[in-house]
């Protein structure tokens, strides 16, 4: 099969060659276009394919959190101050989405978009704490996520705004697991 | 203060990479701990940024209908069994360049091998059927 490597390959990884094919040409364009320096950044938006994969993918998570914030507020189960709680985590989420999207297309690549229709456990949430343990995981996983992500960019400082995000979703997190009681932080390293 | 040191010492040599649960080789349980990493994008039963994983064991990647795969992940010819999901989560893109799935992947054997007995079992899981 043509995708078999050795599993020593596997661990030796090409991530130097691909930083000498793709990131560093971007180097300081994209922190440009986060800072809001868009004529900056646009001149460097030819490289980084996989630099774009990886936004693209995050992309398509945040906004499937803004759905997933959207049926939670419209839920009746969330209370004030949890609801606020929610769509002020949504708002973050879409603030998210918003940089992401315009990097992508700075960077040169098409920015994928919310799907019409999302698939959510809604039956097993019968109670605002289904709901509050529901986004727990998702803000969870999403650590996870963007913490298998900074390592890949070839564009540092894409590294960086995503090691951004990152904090925030672990604030999500916490708060989340506070509000249901838990230890807000459960452990000195996330994985 | 000496046992600070030797903790400090410790973390210093790799012990944020130990500090990660200790998940048991093989241990459904632990791997369903590991799978939490992955509830960003997947779920067991529908497609999200990633695809379902019930079904996972036997199915060619790229398959599940309807889900916009990477062009890379269409053409891998992949067949997901122990061994084949063993080597893609050691390092999803060095494995299939071009996959969307960016994530640097699992480096620990044991967590792998964890994961993939929590897939095995929730593929056969009421969830799954």
């Amino acid at each position: 099969m043509s995708f078999l490597i050795s599993l020593d390959d596997v661990a030796q990884g090409n991530r130097r060659s691909f930083l000498s094919k793709s990131g560093l040409l971007l180097s300081g364009a994209a922190v440009a276009l986060l800072a809001g320096e868009d004529a900056l950044a646009a001149k460097g938006a030819k490289e980084g394919e996989e630099d774009i994969r990886i936004l693209n993918t995050a992309l398509g998570a945040e906004l499937e959190a803004i759905a997933a914030y959207q049926v939670g507020a419209e839920s009746g189960l969330l209370k004030k101050p949890v609801l606020d709680l929610a769509v002020t985590f949504q708002g973050h989420h879409k603030e998210h989405a918003d940089i992401l999207a315009k990097t992508i297309a700075k960077l040169g690549g098409k920015a994928v978009t919310a799907k019409e229709k999302y698939t959510f456990p809604t039956e097993k949430l019968k109670s605002q704490e289904d709901v509050l343990r529901f986004a727990a995981g998702l803000e969870k996983g999403a650590v996870s996520a963007y913490l298998g992500a900074v390592p890949l960019f070839g564009n540092r400082d894409l590294a960086k705004a995503a090691a951004s995000i990152l904090g925030d979703e672990a604030m999500h997190w916490a708060v989340l697991r506070n509000a249901l009681g838990e230890a807000p932080v459960p452990a000195a390293f996330m994985s | 203060m000496k046992n600070l040191a030797a903790a400090l010492a410790f973390a210093l040599a790799g012990g944020a990479a130990l500090a990660a649960p200790p998940a048991s080789v093989g241990d459904p349980k632990a791997g369903q701990a590991v799978y939490e990493r992955c509830l960003a994008c997947h779920a067991l039963e529908y497609d999200r940024t990633g695809p379902r994983h019930c079904g996972l064991f036997g199915r060619r990647a790229g398959s599940v209908p309807g889900f916009a795969y990477s062009d890379a992940m269409k053409r891998s010819r992949i067949v997901w069994d122990e061994k084949t999901l063993n080597m893609f989560m050691a390092n999803p893109l060095k494995t299939v360049p071009g996959t969307s799935m960016g994530y640097a992947g699992i480096p620990d054997k044991a967590e792998r091998k964890a994961l993939i007995a929590y897939l095995k079992q929730a593929g056969r899981s009421p969830a799954c059927r």
